[in-house]
């Protein structure tokens, strides 16, 4: 039976992680590649880097993580952030990456969904995804926003639900749903949102945004129907090893590789 | 005082060099690191003479199954490949690099494959996520060296949306529940396939590297000094 992933998600800038912090076994919490090994060692089932400078010198040393990374680990790694071109994806793959993470960028021109898929395959396009509740709408409904790396973001107008599903007809084979409202909030996922996605496309879909408990993992996968779950402070800030939520789910019945 | 590592094969006098098959689509690097990470070298070519001329010889496989057909034609690799397994030589075909082996694959459309297993490669059933994405069990149905110190059902990771169905089930060495049991792991002489990459499935696949060289170049000192293994 497939398992479901845990995927811790590194935010990086300039070489550097921005979360994280000092573990025992670890003498660089900063560095991705350090960081992204001991994960790897804790269970890990995938890496993502989401870069959050994306500028173009950025860029350059998101591609030496990546690198240096790659020769050492692995698991698969995904790389998102600033990501605008067709070659800028190539130069992620070639580095080392396995999929590639676009947001902002194929909200404003869907066609590099598609241009993606037919150079490199569809499984190695992620479309990443910001939503955020409509108010006062039932049912309920989500809009996409954009943008979102600075002050809260710009509204689109773009419904999510018919985003996700024409995403997926460009090409994407995989979708990243993060809850603005939730995201930060350790609150836990919005749960409704990811049923409401993952029911509608026929790719896997990962939650991101809002885990606080192991519990809001277990339902991100039991109500939400999330193939895989994405988080960054519980791991970040030492909350649960990855190996103790492995632990914990396997124990509530939900399949992990352990 | 540190010195570099030395891969065990130099032991033997002979040049332990792995050969990839570069067909302009799939990413290379993941396999390239997995096998330094284990000792050897790797040539990636997509040259004729260098296929013929391969101790070891992996086909890597990211993308879709027609175009990889295609790109192997475009630089005249498909005979030099057919002949290489004909030959029994040691070869590794991964995800598309499994799939190409078959008869043909019903990806895009019915596209002629290398026709050296018989079968042909379907779709994966509706009713769950496609691709099939992520670590899946592998059921050893046949015991195999390349399987040495690898547990059954252990996981590895997965990412495609055909599987290999295969005519004769001999060869089935390894497989996994999704939808239906598919083929996820090949045996045939000292042919090799599997549809999980094993360069992305931690340490358990880098053993599956292990065994599939060690095995490999054990073959070839044999064939070179004529001993029978």
């Amino acid at each position: 039976m497939l398992t479901k992933r845990i995927i811790p998600c590194l935010d990086v800038t300039g070489g550097r992680v921005v979360k994280g912090i000092k573990y025992r076994n670890l003498q660089d919490a900063g560095d991705p590649v350090e960081l992204a090994a001991f994960y790897n060692e804790q269970g890990a089932d995938e890496i993502v880097f989401y870069d959050i400078t994306a500028s173009s010198d950025g860029r350059e040393t998101m591609r030496d993580v990546v690198e240096r990374t790659a020769d050492q680990v692995f698991i698969p790694l995904t790389v998102g952030g600033g990501l605008r071109t067709v070659d800028d994806m190539r130069r992620m793959l070639e580095a080392g990456a396995d999929k590639v993470s676009i947001n902002t960028a194929a909200v404003l021109d869907p066609d590099l969904i598609t241009h993606g898929a037919e150079r490199f395959g569809s499984q190695c396009i992620v479309l990443s995804m910001d939503a955020k509740r409509i108010p006062d709408e039932h049912p309920l409904r989500w809009e996409i926003f954009t943008h979102t790396g600075a002050g809260g973001g710009k509204a689109t107008g773009r419904d999510a639900l018919e985003w996700a599903v024409q995403a997926v007809e460009l090409g994407a084979g995989e979708i990243v749903v993060n809850s603005i409202d939730a995201d930060g909030t350790q609150t836990g996922y919005d749960v409704e949102l990811l049923r409401t996605i993952s029911e509608a496309v026929t790719v896997p879909v990962v939650a991101s945004g809002g885990a606080g408990t192991m519990e809001d993992l277990y339902q991100a996968v039991i109500r939400g129907k999330a193939d895989a779950v994405l988080a960054a402070s519980i791991f970040h800030y030492g909350t649960y090893s990855i190996r103790e939520v492995k632990d914990y789910l396997a124990s509530r019945g939900i399949p992990v590789r352990l | 005082m540190a010195m570099a590592p030395v891969p065990d094969i130099q032991k033997d006098g002979a040049t332990s060099v792995v050969t990839i098959i570069d067909y302009g689509a799939g990413n290379l690097r993941s396999v390239v690191n997995a096998i330094a990470r284990l000792g050897y070298q790797s040539k990636i070519t997509n040259q004729a003479d260098d296929v013929l001329a391969a101790q070891a010889l992996i086909l890597p496989g990211v993308g879709a199954a027609g175009d990889t057909m295609a790109n192997l034609k475009q630089r005249q690799l498909t005979k030099p490949i057919i002949q290489y397994i004909w030959d029994g030589r040691p070869f590794l075909g991964i995800c598309i690099g499994l799939q190409m082996l078959l008869t043909g694959t019903e990806e895009g459309g019915w596209h002629d494959c290398l026709n050296v297993i018989p079968g042909k490669v379907k779709r994966l059933p509706d009713g769950q996520k496609i691709p099939h994405m992520g670590w899946n069990q592998v059921k050893q149905v046949l015991p195999h060296p390349v399987f040495n110190g690898i547990p059954d059902e252990t996981n590895f990771y997965f990412v495609h949306s055909y599987y290999a169905e295969i005519d004769d089930e001999s060869s089935v060495i390894g497989i996994t529940d999704y939808g239906t049991n598919f083929c996820s792991a090949i045996a045939q002489g000292n042919l090799v396939a599997t549809q999980f990459h094993p360069e992305r499935s931690g340490e358990h696949g880098l053993r599956i590297y292990d065994n599939f060289l060690k095995l490999a170049l054990k073959e070839e000192l044999g064939r070179k000094t004529g001993e029978v293994i």
